[in-house]
């Protein structure tokens, strides 16, 4: 076994080491690509603020998204599968059980009909 | 002690160093702190030791191991007056059971280092420890024996220190609910279990799984203990739709126990592939079963990940992700098992076992790490919600980069390790079914998302709170999960062809199982 060798899959390979060798190529690449750029660039003056039709830019603090709204249209487009899974995360111990006992009934009925000879 | 010694009573001592060690910590706990913590880190450095040695022993002798506690020779598991069945606690270590026992050694390694200055503020510390010592008594215990009753012994060990440790931090009384849960759902469950063993104990006069499996007939009893045993161990497992307690369970207990929980719930996975190929593999229609393991998968995978997208909480997000996760590997070993006895079992079958079973250990490591990492956060900010988190990244560095290369890792994206089990997973799928393969791939993208969402939330932005980085046994106990996902990240085949194709030929050889424990076990 190499252990640098390729990892053999049911339909090719994959070498995580020349996998490897290409990402830091291509990072050198990107890093040299920065290197040409505009170099009267100053970090924290006027040149790094989003112009906001004059306005000046709102305090990072409120800008930042929250947790809460990322993904907000996702959900939204999916309303009907979200709030048919939040109704059955009841947080009831008595559904907990009752989803199990449910389970099993129907796993029963499954092997009994098709479990073997 | 010789060598040889340590070698042949190395099933034994993996459950009796950590055993011994739990009930030493509240003595020793008594006089030192200090004293304490040492106890504890040599015991699961200890354990872990021993477990590799079982795994290599079983990996050089390419056959399991069998030992007979109280027995003289140690592994003489069928004596000469037994009438032919095999008697006494029978430990019966295969490549599966060795590669289980090294993967839950590893992450309590992992979580006990951690704990120590995670856990240094809360009160009743030796309790602590002596559960933790004991939940991994019960993992160890579950995927070294041979016996179904003694199965279920080491399962409620499991379960009881499991649930006592997600009460641990009582938070004002939700963590003790989540426990509450946790306990009620488990000893249903391990009744049902329970029930089940009594019916093949009734049919035929046995209780050792290899005995079992070479009288079994297949009855109509059997196949509700059948039903019983699956059903049960995929709850315990976190399937979908009997997963409810997880995100409760995983999302109240301390960092290092929801990283503990995740193998907790891949030893009753492993209890489940057990019994479906060993115990009723030869006589059941594997193909029922085989569905039965991948219609679970596929939910675990779809539901387990949209809900974690909607999730706030950063651990009861994670909790979801694991049962995604979960998903993955009832998909990959489920194919195995329907395609078992088949020519498509030699063309894919076997390489989504693999596949499943790569996950296994790929998922115990970047899981675990996760949920390290979301304890680390905790501790600083004191909250577990992401609407209240930011800009973490600024002072808490190498958090930061621990949980981007587990969240990168749980999404698949190269060259971590969760990219090569995924892998094999996706291309041995697609020939069995494409469609559960390309559901398979979506689930990962939604995966990626919402760690994108975790990553955002807290590390990304300003700075909102003044926190610093994690004291050195935290940062030391999330170094060691990385070195593993960065290891069979880079060098898949060391996984691959030392622990995981043995641990998938094993399993899917059930009368190799079979005859060693029925030929004697020498």
């Amino acid at each position: 076994m190499n252990p640098l060798g390729n990892f053999t899959t049911p339909s090719g390979f994959w070498n995580p080491i020349l996998w490897l060798l290409v990402f830091l190529i291509l990072l050198l690449l990107a890093y040299l690509i920065w290197k040409r750029g505009e170099e009267s660039y100053k970090r924290g003056t006027m040149q790094t603020d989003p112009f906001l039709s004059g306005y000046g830019p709102e305090s990072k603090e409120a800008i930042h998204v929250r947790a809460g709204n990322i993904y907000w249209g996702f959900t939204r487009a999916l309303k009907g599968y979200y709030s048919f899974l939040r109704k059955i995360h009841t947080g009831i111990i008595n559904d907990y059980v009752g989803w199990y006992i449910g389970i099993l009934a129907l796993m029963l009925l499954l092997y009994l009909l098709w479990g073997g000879s | 002690m010789s060598w040889e010694y340590l070698v042949n009573h190395s099933p034994a001592l993996i459950i009796i160093v950590p055993l011994l060690a739990a009930f030493g910590t509240p003595l020793i706990g008594r006089f030192s702190r200090k004293a304490m913590y040492i106890w504890i880190i040599a015991s699961l450095t200890l354990t872990e030791i021993i477990a590799i040695i079982i795994l290599h022993t079983v990996y050089i002798s390419g056959k399991p191991m069998v030992y007979v506690m109280g027995a003289n020779p140690y592994n003489m598991a069928v004596p000469p007056d037994s009438g032919g069945i095999p008697i006494r606690i029978i430990f019966t270590v295969d490549a599966f059971s060795s590669f289980m026992a090294f993967v839950a050694s590893t992450v309590a390694l992992a979580g006990g280092i951690y704990s120590i200055s995670c856990e240094a503020q809360q009160s009743a510390q030796e309790k602590y420890y002596a559960l933790l010592l004991l939940m991994l008594v019960g993992m160890l215990g579950m995927v070294l024996t041979g016996d179904l009753f003694n199965f279920f012994v080491f399962l409620e060990i499991n379960s009881l220190a499991s649930a006592a440790l997600v009460s641990y931090r009582i938070d004002k009384g939700l963590a003790v609910e989540a426990a509450f849960k946790y306990a009620i759902i488990s000893s249903i469950g391990a009744l049902a279990f329970l029930f089940g063993i009594g019916i093949l104990y009734g049919e035929y006069d046995a209780l050792n799984m290899a005995m079992i499996a070479s009288r079994m007939k297949f009855t109509d009893l059997d196949k509700i203990v059948m039903a019983l045993f699956t059903v049960t161990l995929g709850m315990k497992a976190g399937a979908i739709p009997m997963h409810y307690w997880v995100p409760d369970g995983y999302g109240k207990a301390p960092g290092a126990i929801s990283a503990m929980l995740v193998t907790a719930s891949q030893a009753s996975l492993y209890g489940l592939f057990r019994v479906s190929f060993t115990v009723f593999g030869l006589a059941a229609n594997t193909a029922t079963l085989g569905w039965f393991i991948i219609m679970l998968g596929v939910l675990s995978m779809f539901v387990g990940v949209t809900m974690a997208l909607i999730q706030h909480d950063i651990k009861r997000l994670m909790a979801y992700h694991a049962i995604s996760q979960t998903g993955y590997m009832l998909l990959g070993v489920g194919v195995g098992l329907a395609t078992l006895g088949t020519a498509a079992f030699n063309q894919y079958g076997l390489a989504a076992m693999e596949g499943g079973i790569f996950h296994i250990i790929n998922h115990a490591m970047y899981k675990g790490l996760l949920f390290l990492t979301a304890g680390a956060v905790i501790y600083r900010v004191g909250t577990s919600d992401l609407n209240k988190m930011g800009g973490l990244a600024h002072t808490m560095k190498y958090t930061t980069i621990f949980f981007m290369i587990g969240a990168l890792s749980i999404a698949g994206i190269p060259p971590f390790n969760g990219f090569a089990s995924k892998l094999l997973i996706y291309e041995s799928v697609y020939q069995f079914n494409p469609v559960l393969s390309i559901l398979a791939m979506i689930v990962s993208i939604l995966t990626l998302a919402s760690f994108v969402k975790v990553f955002h939330s807290a590390f990304m932005g300003p700075k909102i709170h003044d926190v610093k980085e994690v004291p050195k046994s935290m940062l030391i106990g999330m170094a060691i999960l990385t070195f593993f996902i960065i290891l069979f990240g880079l060098f898949p085949n060391i996984a691959l062809n030392y622990l995981v194709a043995p641990a998938a030929k094993a399993l899917a050889n059930p009368l190799g199982y079979i005859a060693r424990v029925l030929g004697g076990g020498a």
